[in-house]
């Protein structure tokens, strides 16, 4: 798990995304490969938009209530995160804001994994 | 040439704590050769859905070993194990298929078999089938996904959990007449209203339950068919579509493209369009999918799969009875059987041997999705 | 002249207060609060750390200012409450705010006073020409033994200050005095520090405050007037106006900093945030004082003026306005937003 977090660091605690130069389209996760323009297509690296809407979003209960989103950034690139607020703050529609916040961690011993999550606009 | 199914045979779905993993397919395999009539050395080549024996077992290498408890071990014939998340026992199936198909065998099994509670915690390795880095890192699991998928079709349609109750209350009435069933109990709207939220709107009793189980079919070429088995059921198109894997990447969520591609391409190679569909069997695995996939295949202009549910229509006595076996819902989901147990219970109404769920039906369709829909399968038989 | 060109701050949204405290150890919230001078305090969500909060402090002040953040040549990191013990909080920071590979960097720790001791650091880099810009963050999510007289204080917040030429703030001077006085500490592997009670007081707060800002203003020649405003460490609201008092300084000089009344003591952030208050105010030639306190024990004064570049530095949101939006949990929530229950 290390290594495999450890690669996309750049793209977990910042909104690293693809752009392709070609057709347009913002791609998060990142892509090495445009799936509509494929090899003609030229991805680059950009930063996205800190700001987005909620487009639809769930809350899971397992052990304590998380709210996962799906958000629409300004530029429309869709991304799914988790929204850090208590489930009651959350509607559809919402405006929310990146943050940087913990994920968890392998165990009180292992690393912490860090990563953007939303929060509503205040 | 055509492709027939001359023989099918199936475990209990449910809590098998008696059995274990060899047992579980054994138990299928054999009821499928004795349906078919034939013997073990007539068998040419083995296909094997499974999704995750690695991590409910940590056993890989399965094809091999299914072959070997299956007493195959002496005639040496090929066995080829296929992963497609819970779509598995369906790409499996079609892989068998072709394998006819192509004019290469005479007679092959297609299997799938899953055994789950050997471990506790069953839903990580279920959602292994979403995106590990970029969906299930953010906390989402399977459940998750679909309720989003569920939100954002709700709000498109207007559909409401009740709607999604009458999904998993149909279904749960079909099983109590399958033997071979994980719940053979109704429940009502009410309770799966009242059941605790997995995620939101989703409740645990929208949600299909992590089964064990096994599936076997034997297929075989028709001139084969013809010389064995008196009612041989034929398969008239088998296609495969797959999708993005993360729904972050889809344009549109109410609707799952590679179910719309796969049923398309399946509705041309059968020469039938959508209404010719007398039963059907689809991917339940949580009640939206199902409304879903009614859209998605035909069945309904997009927007009206609640309709189909509200009037009853794909009720057991309705124009299209959908899950007649009591779907993925009540009948259980073994992961990588459960396309295999799908088209099972499509070739058992087709023959006539449903028992009390039997339906009048010349054409069937079953529909496997693994995951959100990044794989669908869409097979078309006839009688 | 170098100084503070750019500057953040984080305090998370969550706050418990006192009273909600004193009601679950049956003690006298208005004996408390009378004595404190603290009213509520901040408190982190369940997924924030001093990291987290380095962070989001760290990229208020990158995004006032329009620079590259490639040319930050220098971050360190102040705090008491590292997350790790053994790897740094500070390339967490440097990746998070993609300055690339080239940068000096450590952690620090000096109690409440290893952001100030990073923004020295900065300064000097900054100075000998090693770097362009150096960021000096101080963050903590202050720990404290559930039932401690310090769990009605110990808060959580950030605030993070690029250092550079051509600044906002010119940092006209700093000065030092440290002394080794065990006031608080903690012992590795203990999760909560332990103190000594009053002897963190006169022997260990104002004798080094008191020394410290002495020590600047004779050095360098100033006197209380000079100054339009006085920031101190904030333990409390008590012991800042106090040390004001004891050095000539009035409450006009001191209210616009005391923000533990309402956050907390946000330990290394604490005088650094308000300090970032105080510059959201500030007008063109006026002069800051600012004391740090770290236990152990060391103060680290510094006399800023302001520059007539404040007036184009984008100074919204404002700390004050940002610190009344805030959502109250109880107790319970409390212990379960500090990870003080063990499942």
């Amino acid at each position: 798990m290390i290594p495999s977090f450890w690669r996309k660091i750049k793209y977990r605690y910042d909104l690293i995304g693809t752009h392709c130069k070609k057709c347009g389209r913002y791609y998060y996760p990142p892509r090495n490969l445009c799936p509509r323009c494929r090899r003609k297509g030229e991805i680059e690296e950009v930063k996205l938009p800190e700001k987005g809407k909620v487009l639809s979003y769930t809350v899971v209960y397992e052990r304590c209530p998380v709210v996962i989103a799906l958000i629409e950034l300004e530029n429309g690139t869709k991304i799914l995160s988790q929204l850090s607020c208590k489930p009651e703050e959350v509607k559809d529609g919402m405006e929310v804001v990146r943050v940087f916040r913990k994920y968890g961690e392998t165990s009180d011993d292992g690393i912490i994994y860090y990563g953007t999550k939303f929060v509503p606009c205040y | 040439m055509r492709v027939a199914i001359i023989g099918s045979g199936c475990s209990r779905f449910g809590e098998l704590w008696e059995k274990g993993f060899r047992e579980i397919y054994l138990e299928a395999g054999l009821k499928a050769i004795e349906d078919a009539g034939i013997e073990g050395k007539e068998i040419n080549a083995l296909y094997v859905g499974n999704m995750s024996a690695g991590m409910f077992l940590g056993q890989e290498h399965v094809a091999a070993l299914i072959a070997d408890y299956a007493g195959l071990a002496e005639l040496n014939i090929p066995a080829v194990r296929v992963e497609a998340a819970d779509a598995s026992g369906a790409v499996a199936f079609r892989e068998a298929y072709l394998a006819i198909k192509s004019g290469l065998f005479d007679v092959v099994v297609a299997a799938g078999v899953e055994k789950v509670t050997d471990v506790s915690d069953q839903s990580k390795i279920v959602s292994s089938a979403a995106d590990q880095e970029w969906e299930c890192f953010f906390g989402a699991n399977l459940a998750s996904l679909y309720a989003l998928i569920a939100k954002i079709h709700m709000k498109k349609f207007g559909g409401g959990e009740e709607d999604l109750a009458l999904i998993a209350v149909k279904n749960h009435k079909n099983a109590v007449n399958n033997p071979i069933a994980h719940y053979r109990r109704e429940i009502s709207v009410e309770d799966v209203l009242s059941s605790p939220y997995v995620a939101e709107p989703l409740k645990v009793l929208d949600s299909a339950p992590i089964s064990d189980g096994a599936a076997a079919l034997v297929l075989a070429s028709e001139e084969f068919a013809r010389r064995v088995c008196d009612d041989p059921v034929f398969v008239e198109a088998c296609c495969q579509a797959s999708d993005y894997l993360a729904l972050q990447s889809r344009e549109d969520l109410t609707s799952m493209k590679a179910v719309v591609k796969a049923s398309r391409k399946a509705y041309k190679r059968a020469g039938i369009d959508s209404k010719d569909v007398d039963v059907a069997e689809l991917h339940d695995v949580f009640t939206i999918a199902e409304i879903i996939q009614y859209e998605d295949l035909g069945f309904c202009k997009k927007g009206e799969g609640y309709k189909l549910i509200r009037e009853g229509i794909t009720c057991l006595n309705g124009d299209i009875p959908v899950n007649t076996s009591g779907g993925l819902k009540a009948c259980g989901h073994a992961a990588g059987a459960s396309g295999i147990r799908q088209i099972a219970e499509i070739v058992d109404q087709l023959r006539g041997k449903a028992g009390k769920r039997q339906v009048d039906a010349e054409i069937g369709l079953s529909l496997s999705v693994g995951g959100t829909g990044a794989t669908a399968v869409v097979t078309v038989l006839r009688r | 002249m170098i100084g503070i060109c750019s500057y953040g701050t984080y305090v998370p949204i969550y706050r418990i207060k006192i009273d909600e405290i004193a009601r679950v150890w049956g003690e006298d919230c208005d004996a408390i609060k009378n004595g404190l001078g603290i009213y509520e305090k901040s408190v982190p969500d369940e997924d924030e750390d001093a990291t987290t909060i380095a962070v989001e402090a760290a990229r208020e002040a990158v995004s006032r200012v329009k620079i590259d953040p490639k040319e930050i040549g220098a971050i360190f990191v102040g705090s008491e409450s590292h997350p790790y013990a053994v790897k740094p909080t500070s390339t967490i920071v440097g990746e998070a705010l993609g300055v690339g590979n080239n940068y000096f960097t450590a952690d620090l720790e000096f109690a409440c006073k290893a952001g100030t001791a990073a923004m020295q650091i900065c300064y000097a880099m900054v100075k000998a020409e090693m770097i362009k810009f150096g960021l000096a963050i101080g963050t903590d999510t202050a720990q404290a033994k559930p039932g401690d007289a310090l769990e009605y204080s110990a808060a959580a917040g950030g605030a993070a200050f690029l250092i550079g030429k051509d600044p906002i703030a010119e940092i006209e001077a700093t000065y030092s005095y440290t002394s080794d006085t065990p006031d608080f500490w903690r012992r590795e592997l203990q999760p909560y520090p332990s103190h000594g009670g009053r002897f963190t007081g006169e022997p260990a707060y104002f004798r080094h405050i008191v020394n410290a800002a002495k020590g600047l203003m004779e050095k360098f020649g100033y006197s209380s007037k000079d100054f339009k405003y006085a920031v101190f460490h904030q333990p409390n609201a008590k012991f800042p106006l106090k040390v004001a008092k004891m050095l000539g300084f009035g409450g006009e000089q001191t209210s616009q900093s005391l923000l533990v009344s309402v956050i907390g003591n946000t330990y290394s952030a604490s005088s650094l945030i308000g300090l970032c208050a105080v510059l959201d105010v500030a007008e063109p030639d006026e002069r800051i004082l600012l004391v740090s306190f770290g236990s152990g024990a060391g103060s680290d004064a510094f006399s800023i003026r302001v520059t007539d570049r404040i007036i184009d530095f984008p100074r919204e949101p404002k700390v004050w306005d940002k610190v009344s939006k805030k959502i109250y949990i109880d107790y319970a929530l409390y212990l379960k937003h500090r990870g003080k229950i063990r499942i």
